[in-house]
């Protein structure tokens, strides 16, 4: 018999997801026992906002890890980060309409429309759906990688949409949000390097 | 498959295969724990915004007031007459008053008032009372205490982050101390300063505001029956992270118009400045009263989330007070004035 050849790691994606269904259990956990402070929605719905950005951040961290320390497994779990991510945006945004505002939709267009901090992170939102729904391997053969990749650089634009969100959304301390800016900003500039490299290295040749 | 050689009885193989996979299978388990666990906790210790997850217990310890005359041995106020302002709407429980609260003398997060205000020591206190006055003085508070009877008075608290409560304050009107200390016919305005101490304030170490905190009001908004000096609330002294032990209330105004830790009162001709005013000039003015119709430039000020409540209720113009104090402003131009 032949001994099945099982990739490296097999307890990495499963760990990585119980992980990361962490806060989403703790969020409802203190939400029901009433642990969320005196404000449980506001606090629920930050929470959930910071985790997505976490994992926004965490999937574009994948590709930096393979340049800087040739990594490869950061690829494996990169699209289950990508969907984490989503995941967290649409409890983030569930959170928002249906028990922060309950389904007023005409305050909610309102808020949409006119308070650029609400605008721009309804279009990171709107824009990680169909990065969430050409996930799949499927996805990819039928638009062809070529195109699968161009509209799969949206995952620069989200992140990036979400730390603008996040910076005018706070009072004074910018801190936090400026803290992970700058991880975005590390991220990007790593690829730019990376590629700027390439393309000189293939000149010079 | 070879067939080179006996191979061996098949027992066997299986038998160390299986001992091998229980090896490999610890080694896995061990992994999928430490890794689950270390993200789990991770993700957990980002989502309290790096900090250790602060505890907001029990009511947290309220000012040291021995030696003031107006308290009983347990922090219980004399209270000369008690007045309900916000209806028949519930007041706010007080562990919810006093452990969420914005006060950025000791930290930017809501539970950090009543985490870390114990480093403030409320007595002995003294006030300035100084600028265009008959009478200019510095005052022990409990001397300055002794001039009033304290009242209890019922008022909604609108935060301009769009959430209230309604809280029992204890204390007296603003009037009375400054008819006391006999405006000038210069006095325009009242300025008003909090204390600043980086020992007591851990929090001025930060400069996420120009400290110390100031704020102020025009001498007739100053003067109207509504304005208050708290130096209490729920009957007892105020707990040091809602502004012990002096602080100012102005119910029909944004929460951050009531100042904490005052140790200054200064009447001035020019209007003074005041710390949110200076930090962000277009998102809060200076008069800061409530109006539905004036959205913050971020968010909307037409709705608030009452404490405690699960639906948004409408904001009142002028917080609901609007028949006591909108003549205040007549004329004004209050999309302008804001």
């Amino acid at each position: 018999m032949t001994p099945v050849r099982r990739p490296p790691h097999p307890w990495l994606e499963p760990a990585i997801l119980l992980g990361s269904l962490v806060p989403a259990a703790a969020i409802v956990t203190r939400g029901v026992r009433g642990e969320l402070g005196a404000n449980p929605i506001a606090q629920a719905l930050n929470q959930l906002g910071l985790v997505a950005l976490v994992f926004l951040l965490a999937a574009l961290a994948c590709t930096p890890a393979k340049i800087l320390f040739g990594w490869t497994w950061p690829l494996r779990i990169r699209r289950m980060l990508g969907l984490l991510a989503f995941l967290y945006a649409t409890l983030h945004v569930a959170t928002y309409t249906g028990l922060d505002q309950v389904f007023d939709w005409p305050a909610i267009w309102k808020d949409v429309s006119k308070r650029s901090f609400i605008f721009v992170g309804f279009a990171a939102f709107v824009l990680l759906v169909p990065l969430a729904l050409t996930s799949t391997n499927g996805a990819v053969r039928r638009l062809g990688f070529a195109r699968w990749k161009l509209l799969h650089r949206l995952a620069y634009v989200v992140p990036t949409l979400a730390v603008v969100h996040f910076f005018w959304r706070v009072k004074k301390d910018v801190s936090e949000p400026v803290t992970y800016g700058g991880v975005l900003t590390v991220l990007l500039a790593i690829r730019l390097v990376a590629y700027w490299r390439t393309r000189t290295a293939a000149t010079a040749r | 498959m070879s067939t080179i050689g006996t191979p061996p009885p098949s027992s066997e193989i299986t038998s160390e295969a299986l001992y091998l996979r229980r090896r490999e299978f610890l080694k896995n388990a061990a992994l999928f724990t430490v890794t689950s666990t270390a993200v789990g906790g991770g993700l957990l210790y980002l989502m309290g915004g790096g900090r250790a997850e602060s505890k907001s217990g029990d009511a947290p310890p309220s000012a040291d007031v021995t030696g003031n005359p107006a308290t009983g041995a347990d922090g219980r106020l004399t209270i000369a007459k008690h007045e309900n302002l916000a209806g028949d709407e519930p007041p706010t429980p007080f562990d919810d008053v006093t452990t969420y609260n914005n006060f950025y003398e000791f930290g930017l997060d809501k539970g950090d008032p009543a985490a870390n205000a114990h480093t403030l020591r409320p007595r002995p206190w003294t006030v300035a009372i100084e600028g265009e006055v008959a009478k200019p003085q510095v005052v022990d508070l409990d001397r300055l205490l002794g001039w009033f009877p304290l009242e209890e008075r019922v008022y909604r608290m609108r935060c301009v982050e769009a959430w209230s409560m309604v809280i029992p304050w204890v204390g007296f009107p603003l009037a009375n101390l400054l008819t006391r200390v006999e405006p000038t016919a210069k006095a325009k305005y009242v300025a008003f300063t909090t204390l600043h101490d980086t020992e007591q304030m851990p929090g001025q170490r930060r400069n996420v505001l120009d400290w110390p905190y100031v704020e102020g009001l025009r001498l007739d908004e100053a003067m109207h029956p509504l304005a208050l000096l708290a130096v209490g609330l729920y009957g007892k002294v105020l707990p040091n992270q809602n502004g012990a032990p002096l602080r100012l209330v102005v119910p029909w105004k944004y929460g951050f118009k009531g100042i904490k830790s005052i140790v200054k009162i200064r009447l001035t001709e020019q209007m003074p400045a005041a710390t949110w005013n200076l930090a962000a000039p277009d998102e809060y003015g200076f008069f800061a009263n409530v109006n539905p119709q004036v959205d913050h430039p971020r968010w909307s000020q037409a709705s608030e989330r009452r404490i405690g409540d699960f639906l948004r209720r409408p904001t009142l113009p002028f917080n609901g007070y609007a028949e006591q104090v909108a003549s205040l402003y007549a004329g004004m131009d209050l999309t302008r004035f804001f």
